[in-house]
C-alpha cells in the first residue's frame, strides 16, 4: 500500500512453533507485514493455517510453556514478544483488543455481562468512579445495539443470544478505544442475517473510532464485503497478500486461484463442477520441501524442480500492489491471474 | 399421487416436552421444533432446506428419516406411509433412506476400522456375508473417491474430508433411493466442500439418487438444489425451484435471508436494497401469533398478527405463507405444482 | 430458585421417609430377637416375652414402624406403670443392651464425629486445593509431578492401614505424641488436639488427594477457555484472571463432592474412629453391629441419611449459587 505513516502494527519474521507428542508443529513460519491506522485488513486461508496462532502472537497470548514465539511484533514501537508482562498487560485491551470466534464461550458465565464490559475498563482506567464506569458501559451497550440496556446489564451471558453476545464481546473490545481491533471469525459461529447485523456494526463502529480492523476469516464472502488489504495464507506462510480488488480480479498465486474457484457462490451460474484443490492441507509437523502447496498445486511443474526444493519467498508482483510467493514468473502469475480459467 | 415423487411429508410436527417442571417434576412445555411441515421431494431431485440455526432443519431430517418419531403428520415414502412401519417393514424403509451426518468425526466410530464402518449396515441388514462385503466395501470406496487399500485404516488416520467420504460411503451401502444430508459441507473448508459437493452431485446423476440437502449456506444449495425449502421457526414460509426463490424471493424473510448472504466480489459494495433484519430469531417454545415472522418483518400490519398465512400457492405460481408476498413477475408463467 | 429449593427440600423428605422405611424392614427382617437379646443368655422366657412387649416387639412390623416413626416427632413411651420410661422427641428407639434412648447416644457420640469432621475437611480442602492450585499453575514442572505423584498413590491408599501405620510410627515408634485419648475441647483443649491431630491428618491427606486432582485438572481445563483468554486479552492481572476466571470454574464440581464428602464423614468415619478409638458415632454403629444392637443401628443409619440427603440438597443450592446458568431455568 502507498502509505507514507508509520504502521500501527508491524510483524517481523514472525515465526510460533509448538513442541508436541509427535513433533515439532510450525503453526506459523516466518511471516511479515505492516498494518496502518484505518485500515481493514483480512487474513484467510484453510482450517489449521496458522491465523489464529499469529492473531494470538499479536497480544501474546500464546504464552503455553510448549510454544516457541520468535521474531518481532511492534505495537506502538514497542515489541510485544520481549516487553515486560506489565507493558503487554498495558497494550492489551487498550491499545489492541480482540474478538473471539465463538460469542458461546468467550463471555465468562459466572459474572453479568455489566461487570465484564466494566472490568475491562476498569483495568485501564483504575481510578474512574462507579457512576463513571456505570455510565461507560451503558454508552457502549447502546453504541453495540443492546436493546434495553438498563435492564439487561444485570443478566448473565447465557441469556443473551448468540448474536447478543458478540455484541457484548465487542463492547468489552471497544471500551477503551483501542487501535486495532483483532476479530478472529467473528461472525463464524452465526447466522447469515446475524452476521450482516455484526459486519455491519463492526464497519460502523470503525467509522466512528477510527480503529484499524484485523479480521480473519475463512469466507471470501466476508472478505469481498469488508476488507481493503487481504492476506492469504497457506500452512503457516502468507502465500499472497493484495489490495481485495486485485484479489478477486487478478489474484496472483495458484492457491488463491484454487481458493476463488471452489467457493459456491450463489451470483455466480450455479451446477457443474466447482474447480477443487485436490487433496488436503498437509501436516505442519513435516511440511513438504520447497513450496509447501506444490502438493496440490497444478501449476508446480511450470518453474523446473525449484516449487519441490526452494521455498519461494513473498515478491511484489505486477503494478497492483499485490505480493506473492510462488516461483511462477510474474508474468504467467498476471495472465493466469486475469484469466477466467485460472485452473 | 404422480410416480415422480420420491418422498412426500405431510404436516409433520416434531415437539420436545421441555419448561421449567412442577412440582412433580413433568415439563410444561414444548419446543415446537417442527410445526406443521409438508413438501415433496421429485424423483432424481435435490430439495434443498436452508434456515437459521435452530429454526428445525436438523430435527426436520431426523423426523423424515423416523431416527425420532414425529408427533404427529405422515411420510410417504414412494407413496408408501412409512409413519407407522416397524419392524421388518422399517428395516426396509431404512434400506431406501439414509442420511449423512454433518460431523464427519463424530458420526464415525473411532475403534472400528474404514472397512467395518462402511459395512455396518450391510452387516446389521444381515444382507452379506464376511467376504461379500468387503468388495463391496472396496467397490464403494472406490465410488466415494477413497483408496481401497485404505480400507484396514482408522477414522483418525482420514483428513475431514476423506472422513466425510466415509460417511457418504456408508450411506450408500444399501443401495438407497434418498438420502437425507444434514449440514454434509459445513465443517470442511471451502477447497475440501467443493470436493464433496461435486462427489454427492457425480453420485446424484450416476446412481438417481433423489437428496434432501440441509445447510445454512444458502450458496451451497443454491449450487446443488433444484428445488429449495425456507424454513423459519419450525415452518417453511416459502418452496418452489431454486432457479425462482433465488431470483426473485416471494417471502420477505427469504429475501431478507438472500440479502444477508455476502456479495462474492467486492466491485458489489455497498449495492442497493440490501435488507437488514432487526433482532434474533424468537423462541421456538413460545413463538409469535399469526404469521411467525410477523416480529422482524418490515411488512407486518395487525393481519400478520391474527392470522397465520398458510403455506400456498399464489396467482403467480410462487409457494409462499405470507399475508404480502413480494411482487414477482406473473410472466414466469409456470402452473402451481 | 424459590420452586426449586421447594421442589429440592420436597424431594428430600420423601427421600428420607423411603430410607427410613426401608431401613426399618431390613433391621425388623434380621433372625434377630432384639427382647432375647436385652436380657442376656440366662434370660426366662416370661422376661422375654415381658420386654417384647415393653418394647413394642410384640405388634405388626408395620405397626412399630408407624411407632418409631411417630416418636421421631411426639417422643416415645415405654412399658407400663412402674416401668415406663420415655423418649422424648425427636426419639429414635431405646437401646436395651445400653439401657439408653438412641437420641441420647447419638448425642453423646456425635460431636466427637462432628468434630472429627469439621477438623479434617478444613484441613483436606486446604491441602488439596492448594497443592492442586500450585500443580496447575506450574504444569509439567516438578511442583506438578510431586501432586500428581502425591493424588496417585493418596487415592489409592487405605485409610484403615495408613491410620495404624501412622498411629504405630508416631505413637509407638517416635513417641512424638501419647496415644490418642480423646477429651472434649470444653473439659481440656490440648488433650482434644493431641487426640485429634493424627485422625484430622490421617484424613485429610488422604482425601485430599482426589481434591488435587479435581482442583488441577479443573483449573488446566478452564485456562483453555475462551472467557479465559479474553479475561487475558482484556489486560486483567494474573490473580484476577485466576481468582474470576479459572477458579470459579474449577470449583463447581469441587462443591459437589466435597457436600457429599463431608455429609459422609458425619454419617460416622467408622474406620478412622475405630482406628484412633475415638468415640463417635462411626465406633458406636460397629459395636451395635457387634451387639445386633438394632435400634442403635437404626438410628445411626438414620443420622447418616439424614446428613447424605441434607447435604445433597445444600450442594444442589450452592451450586445454584455458583453457576447462574442452573439458577434461571
Ligand atoms: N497449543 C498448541 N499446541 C500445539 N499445536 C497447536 C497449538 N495451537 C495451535 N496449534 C496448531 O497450529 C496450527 C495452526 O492453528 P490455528 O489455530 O492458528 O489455525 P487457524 O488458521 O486459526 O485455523 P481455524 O480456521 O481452524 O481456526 C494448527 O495445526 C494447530 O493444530
Ligand atoms: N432433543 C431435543 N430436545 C429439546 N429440544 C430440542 C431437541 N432437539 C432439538 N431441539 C430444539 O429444537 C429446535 C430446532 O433444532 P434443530 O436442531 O432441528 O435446528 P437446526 O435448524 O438443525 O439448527 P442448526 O442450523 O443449528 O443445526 C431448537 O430450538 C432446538 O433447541
Ligand atoms: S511455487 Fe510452485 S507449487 Fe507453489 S504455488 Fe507456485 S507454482 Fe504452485
Ligand atoms: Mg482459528
Ligand atoms: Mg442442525
Amino acid at each position: 500500500m502507498s502509505n507514507t505513516a508509520a504502521p500501527v502494527l508491524s510483524v517481523q519474521n514472525l515465526r510460533v512453533s509448538f513442541d508436541t507428542q509427535d513433533g515439532t508443529v510450525r503453526a506459523v513460519d516466518d511471516i511479515s507485514f505492516d498494518v496502518y491506522a484505518g485500515e481493514t485488513i483480512c487474513i484467510v486461508g484453510e482450517s489449521g493455517s496458522g491465523k489464529s496462532v499469529m492473531a494470538g502472537s499479536i497480544m501474546r497470548l500464546n504464552n503455553s510453556s510448549t510454544a516457541t514465539t520468535e521474531g518481532k511484533i511492534l505495537v506502538n514501537g514497542i515489541d510485544v514478544l520481549t516487553a515486560s508482562e506489565e507493558e503487554v498487560r498495558g497494550i492489551r485491551g487498550s491499545e489492541v483488543a480482540m474478538i473471539f470466534q465463538d460469542p458461546m464461550s468467550a463471555l465468562n458465565p459466572y459474572f453479568t455481562i455489566g461487570k465484564q464490559i466494566a472490568e475491562a475498563y476498569v483495568v485501564h482506567h483504575p481510578g474512574a468512579s462507579k457512576r463513571e464506569v456505570h455510565d461507560v458501559v451503558l454508552a457502549m451497550m447502546i453504541k453495540v445495539g443492546i436493546p434495553s440496556p438498563e435492564k439487561r446489564i444485570d443478566e448473565y451471558p447465557h441469556q443473551f443470544s448468540g448474536g447478543m453476545r458478540q455484541r457484548i464481546v465487542i463492547a468489552i473490545a471497544l471500551v477503551n478505544n483501542p487501535k486495532i481491533l483483532i476479530a478472529d471469525e467473528p461472525t463464524t459461529a452465526l447466522d447469515v442475517t446475524v452476521q450482516a447485523q455484526i459486519l455491519d456494526l463492526m464497519m460502523s463502529l470503525q467509522k466512528e473510532f477510527g480503529m484499524t480492523i484485523i479480521l480473519i476469516t475463512h469466507d471470501l464472502g466476508v472478505v469481498a464485503e469488508v476488507a481493503q488489504d487481504v492476506i492469504v495464507m497457506y500452512a503457516g506462510h502468507i502465500v499472497e497478500q493484495s489490495h481485495v480488488d486485485a484479489l478477486f480480479h487478478s489474484p496472483t498465486h495458484p492457491y488463491s486461484w484454487g481458493l476463488l474457484g471452489s467457493v459456491a457462490s450463489y451470483g455466480a451460474n450455479k451446477r457443474g463442477d466447482l474447480y477443487t484443490i485436490s487433496g488436503s492441507p498437509p501436516s505442519l509437523i513435516s511440511l513438504p520441501a520447497g513450496c509447501a502447496f506444490h502438493p496440490r498445486c497444478v501449476h508446480s511443474k511450470g518453474s523446473g524442480n525449484a516449487c519441490m526444493t526452494v521455498q519461494p519467498k513473498l515478491r511484489d508482483v505486477g503494478t497492483d500492489g499485490s505480493r506473492s510467493a510462488c516461483h511462477l514468473t510474474d508474468d504467467v502469475l498476471i495472465s493466469i491471474g486475469r484469466g477466467s480459467d485460472r485452473s | 399421487m404422480s410416480s415422480d415423487v420420491a418422498l412426500q411429508a405431510v404436516d409433520l410436527v416434531k415437539h420436545f416436552p421441555t419448561g421449567s417442571k412442577g412440582l412433580l417434576g413433568r415439563p410444561d412445555k414444548s419446543v415446537r421444533a417442527v410445526d406443521g411441515v409438508s413438501f415433496t421431494l421429485r424423483k432424481g431431485k435435490t430439495l434443498g432446506i436452508v434456515g437459521e440455526s435452530g429454526c428445525g432443519k436438523s430435527t426436520l431430517a431426523r423426523v423424515v428419516t423416523r431416527l425420532i418419531e414425529p408427533t404427529s403428520g405422515n411420510i410417504l415414502l414412494d407413496g408408501v406411509d412409512i409413519t407407522k412401519t416397524s419392524g421388518k417393514d422399517l428395516r426396509n424403509m431404512r434400506r431406501q433412506m439414509q442420511m449423512i451426518f454433518q460431523d464427519p468425526v463424530s458420526s464415525l466410530n473411532p475403534r472400528h476400522s474404514v472397512g467395518q464402518i462402511i459395512a455396518m449396515p450391510l452387516r446389521v441388514q444381515g444382507l452379506l456375508d464376511e467376504e461379500h462385503s468387503n468388495e463391496r466395501v472396496k467397490e464403494l470406496m472406490k465410488l466415494v473417491g477413497l483408496n481401497p487399500e485404505h480400507f484396514n485404516r482408522y477414522p483418525h488416520e482420514f483428513s475431514g474430508g476423506q472422513r466425510q467420504r466415509i460417511g457418504i460411503a456408508r450411506s450408500l451401502a444399501l443401495n438407497p433411493t434418498v438420502i437425507v444430508a444434514d449440514e454434509p459441507v459445513s465443517a470442511l473448508d471451502v477447497s475440501v466442500q467443493a470436493q464433496i459437493l461435486n462427489l454427492l452431485e457425480r453420485l446424484q446423476s450416476d446412481l438417481g439418487l433423489s437428496m434432501i440437502f440441509i445447510a445454512h449456506d444458502l450458496s451451497v444449495v443454491r449450487h446443488i438444489a433444484d428445488d429449495v425449502a425456507v424454513m423459519y421457526l419450525g415452518k417453511i414460509v416459502e418452496i418452489g425451484p431454486a432457479e425462482e426463490v433465488y431470483a426473485s424471493p416471494a417471502h420477505p424473510y427469504t429475501k431478507a435471508l438472500l440479502s444477508a448472504v455476502p456479495i462474492h466480489d467486492p466491485s458489489e459494495r455497498g449495492g442497493p436494497g440490501r435488507i437488514r433484519l432487526q433482532g434474533d430469531v424468537p423462541s421456538p417454545i413460545d413463538p409469535p401469533s399469526g404469521c411467525r415472522f410477523r416480529t422482524r418483518c418490515w411488512k407486518a400490519t395487525d393481519l400478520c398478527g391474527a392470522v397465520e398465512p398458510p403455506l400456498q400457492a399464489e396467482a403467480s405460481g410462487r409457494v409462499v405463507a405470507c399475508h404480502f408476498p413480494e411482487e414477482t413477475p406473473v410472466s414466469i408463467g409456470k402452473s402451481p405444482e | 430458585m424459590f420452586l426449586f429449593v421447594v421442589r429440592r427440600l420436597f424431594f428430600a423428605v420423601v427421600l428420607l421417609l423411603a430410607v427410613s422405611v426401608f431401613t426399618y424392614l431390613l433391621f425388623a427382617l434380621l433372625p434377630t430377637d432384639p427382647a432375647a437379646l436385652s436380657c442376656g443368655i440366662h434370660c426366662k422366657p416370661e422376661t422375654v416375652l415381658a420386654n417384647r412387649i415393653r418394647l413394642g416387639y410384640d405388634k405388626p412390623i408395620l405397626e412399630q414402624y408407624w411407632h418409631f416413626l411417630r416418636g421421631i416427632f411426639v417422643g416415645r413411651d415405654y412399658g407400663f406403670g412402674q416401668t415406663a420410661f420415655s423418649c422424648p422427641a425427636p426419639s429414635l428407639g431405646y437401646s436395651f443392651n445400653q439401657h439408653a434412648c438412641v437420641t441420647a447416644l447419638i448425642g453423646e457420640t456425635f460431636p466427637v464425629t462432628a468434630f472429627l469432621a469439621i477438623g479434617a475437611f478444613v484441613l483436606w480442602m486446604i491441602i488439596g486445593i492448594g497443592v492442586g492450585a500450585i500443580a496447575a499453575l506450574n504444569k509439567g514442572k516438578w511442583q506438578d509431578r510431586f501432586a500428581t505423584g502425591f493424588a496417585a498413590v493418596g487415592v489409592s491408599l487405605p485409610t484403615f492401614y495408613i491410620g495404624l501405620l501412622v498411629l504405630f510410627s508416631v505413637v509407638i515408634w517416635f513417641q512424638i505424641l501419647p496415644f490418642p485419648s480423646y477429651e472434649s475441647p470444653l473439659d481440656n483443649f490440648s488433650a482434644f488436639i493431641t487426640a485429634m491431630i493424627l485422625p484430622w491428618l490421617v484424613l485429610a491427606v488422604l482425601s485430599a488427594a482426589s481434591y488435587t486432582r479435581l482442583t488441577r485438572n479443573g483449573m488446566l481445563e478452564a485456562m483453555n477457555e475462551d472467557f479465559v483468554r479474553l479475561g487475558v486479552a482484556k489486560g486483567l492481572r494474573l490473580r484476577v484472571i485466576l481468582s474470576r476466571y479459572v477458579m470459579r470454574q474449577a470449583l463447581i464440581p469441587i462443591v459437589t463432592i466435597a457436600g457429599l464428602d463431608f455429609a459422609g464423614l458425619l454419617g460416622g468415619a467408622i474406620i478412622t474412629e475405630s482406628v484412633f478409638s475415638l468415640p463417635g458415632m462411626g465406633r458406636m454403629s460397629i459395636r451395635a453391629v457387634v451387639d445386633s444392637d438394632l435400634p442403635v443401628l437404626v438410628g445411626t443409619t438414620m443420622v447418616a441419611a439424614v446428613f447424605i440427603v441434607l447435604a445433597n440438597v445444600i450442594v444442589d443450592i450452592t451450586y445454584g449459587f455458583l453457576d447462574p446458568r442452573v439458577r434461571v431455568s
